[in-house]
């Protein structure tokens, strides 16, 4: 079959930890498409959870393109499916401003991940990715961001932040930051961490009462919480993040 | 009400309190001073039940409970609080989330009641005013970016919320200020001056004991309860050094 032929493999970048195995017969070209006009201030979310319309594999992949002095936000948890995966593609014109806030939990041999690849194309453009990855089981959480940064997109400011927190011995998370500048007058960060639960942390909270189960809720809680701060819905805000802590909840 | 029986415990192999007893009876303020090493945070640990910390022989009972027995919610709930010499900082957790979750998880495991939003914020503001911390900081998250002082007095603040039966209070003194030493040691009085309530006080320091007069006053070293006197002791200490103290005894 000739689609067999076009799948991706691990050897490319872009597929390196993902479930490359479970997108059989996954249509891979459905690209969606935002295109945001000058100006323009945009919001979407994307949950996976659990639920009867969830598919083994969750694939979407979408293509921003952000005018001038246009805003594009968007927030999204990864927290069911065997294989899920929120592909962004984001082009960024004069002045313009792209925020990611992302979550990925899961356990068991789950896989979820952001791909990100942001092109600052012209001047004075910023840009904000925030990832927080939390897993157990042998679950895997995976971020690999790309920022280009085009030879005239001068004062661009670009910053990407990934963690990951592994309550469990066999879980994984992998950061891939990729920064390509050729402009020389712009501002770019990007960190990535992994860790365990806080263990002094977690002591002081038992002595003042708070069971281990209710300790490990509020730390998992703060440590999701960095990626929802861009998020000035408060609504929305919890409801993101009791979507991401019913997960982590029923499972450990 | 707290009575320590022949306590042996060890950190990371190295064995740190030799046969330690002790007792604190209710109504009780009861100082430790020591030299440093002598273990006095490794007991302040070892009745807290912090992992890593390993009971290798003898027995602490509270209030008639076998105390090593329990989990360290459990000994919170039961009404032992464990002041700490550095308190912990929990980013993106505030003290207001922080201090609710703790006593509703407490009154929960007592059988009790929670207290509802405005409850407990009341019972915050209050305790706040009493050991004068802005009440803006309780909705801070918990010690991040407190100086030492602010953390000490959050500290007062907590046990003054959560108002615990018996507190093991570890150098709640060290870092303080003059005033702030006063503040707290006034907050240690008020919260747990009472007839049915117990402190266990370890300090390196006279002068906290200048505002919270102990009742008794203990020298833990290499392990042991040496000696223990009225609140002399500790005067006699601040003036000759533990060496000449302890030659004597």
């Amino acid at each position: 079959m000739p689609e067999a032929a076009t799948l991706p493999t691990r050897r490319e970048e872009a597929w390196r930890y993902s479930a490359v195995d479970r997108l059989q017969g996954v249509p891979l070209d459905n690209w969606r498409a935002i295109d945001l006009a000058a100006g323009e201030t945009f919001r979407d979310t994307l949950v996976i959870a659990d639920g009867a319309g969830t598919r083994p594999t969750e694939l979407h992949r979408w293509r921003v393109s952000v005018g001038e002095g246009a805003t594009c936000e968007l927030f999204a948890v990864l927290a069911s499916a065997e294989y899920a995966r929120l592909e962004i593609e984001v082009t960024l014109h004069k002045g313009a401003h792209f925020e990611l806030g992302g979550i990925t939990v899961g356990g068991r041999e789950t896989v979820r991940e952001f791909v990100t690849r942001v092109v600052h194309a012209e001047p004075e453009a910023t840009s904000n990715q925030t990832v927080r990855a939390v897993h157990w089981g042998r679950g895997t959480g995976n971020f690999l961001g790309n920022i280009d940064v085009v030879r005239d997109a001068q004062k661009t400011d670009a910053a990407q932040d990934f963690k990951g927190l592994l309550l469990e011995k066999g879980a994984s998370v992998n950061a891939v930051p990729q920064l390509e500048i050729f402009a020389d007058d712009v501002k770019c960060a990007h960190g990535a961490s992994v860790g365990q639960l806080d263990e002094t942390a977690r002591f002081y909270m038992a002595a003042r009462g708070l069971s281990p189960e209710l300790a490990r809720r509020l730390l998992v809680q703060a440590f999701l919480g960095d990626a929802l701060v861009g998020l000035d819905d408060e609504a929305l805000r919890e409801t993101l993040m009791d979507t991401a802590l019913a997960k982590v909840d029923a499972n450990l | 009400m707290l009575e320590i029986t022949d306590l042996t415990a060890e950190v990371g192999g190295k064995q740190i309190l030799n046969g330690l007893t002790l007792t604190v009876k209710a109504g009780e303020v009861h100082a430790i001073m020591g030299p440093n090493g002598a273990g006095k945070s490794t007991l302040a640990y070892v009745l807290g039940g912090r992992p890593g910390y390993e009971v290798t022989g003898g027995s602490v009972r509270f209030n008639g409970l076998d105390l090593l027995d329990m989990e360290p919610h459990e000994r919170a709930a039961a009404g032992l609080f464990l002041g700490f010499q550095y308190p912990v900082e929990i980013p993106g957790v505030s003290n207001l989330q922080f201090l609710r979750e703790a006593l509703n998880s407490q009154r929960k495991q007592r059988g009790e009641e929670p207290l509802t939003g405005g409850e407990f914020l009341k019972l915050a503001r209050d305790k706040a005013a009493l050991l004068k911390l802005d009440p803006e900081m309780l909705k801070r998250h918990v010690n991040v970016g407190f100086s030492g002082g602010e953390k000490k007095r959050a500290e007062m603040v907590q046990m003054g919320i959560l108002d615990p039966k018996f507190a093991v209070l570890d150098e709640t003194d060290s870092g303080l200020d003059i005033d702030a030493l006063r503040v707290v040691g006034e907050g240690i009085n008020a919260i747990m001056r009472s007839p049915d309530k117990g402190v266990l006080l370890i300090t390196h320091y006279q002068r906290l004991l200048e505002v919270v007069r102990p009742d008794k006053v203990s020298i833990l070293s290499a392990g042991r309860i040496v000696q223990t006197g009225g609140p002399d002791l500790a005067l006699r200490l601040e003036n000759e050094g533990y060496d000449a103290v302890m030659a004597d005894a």
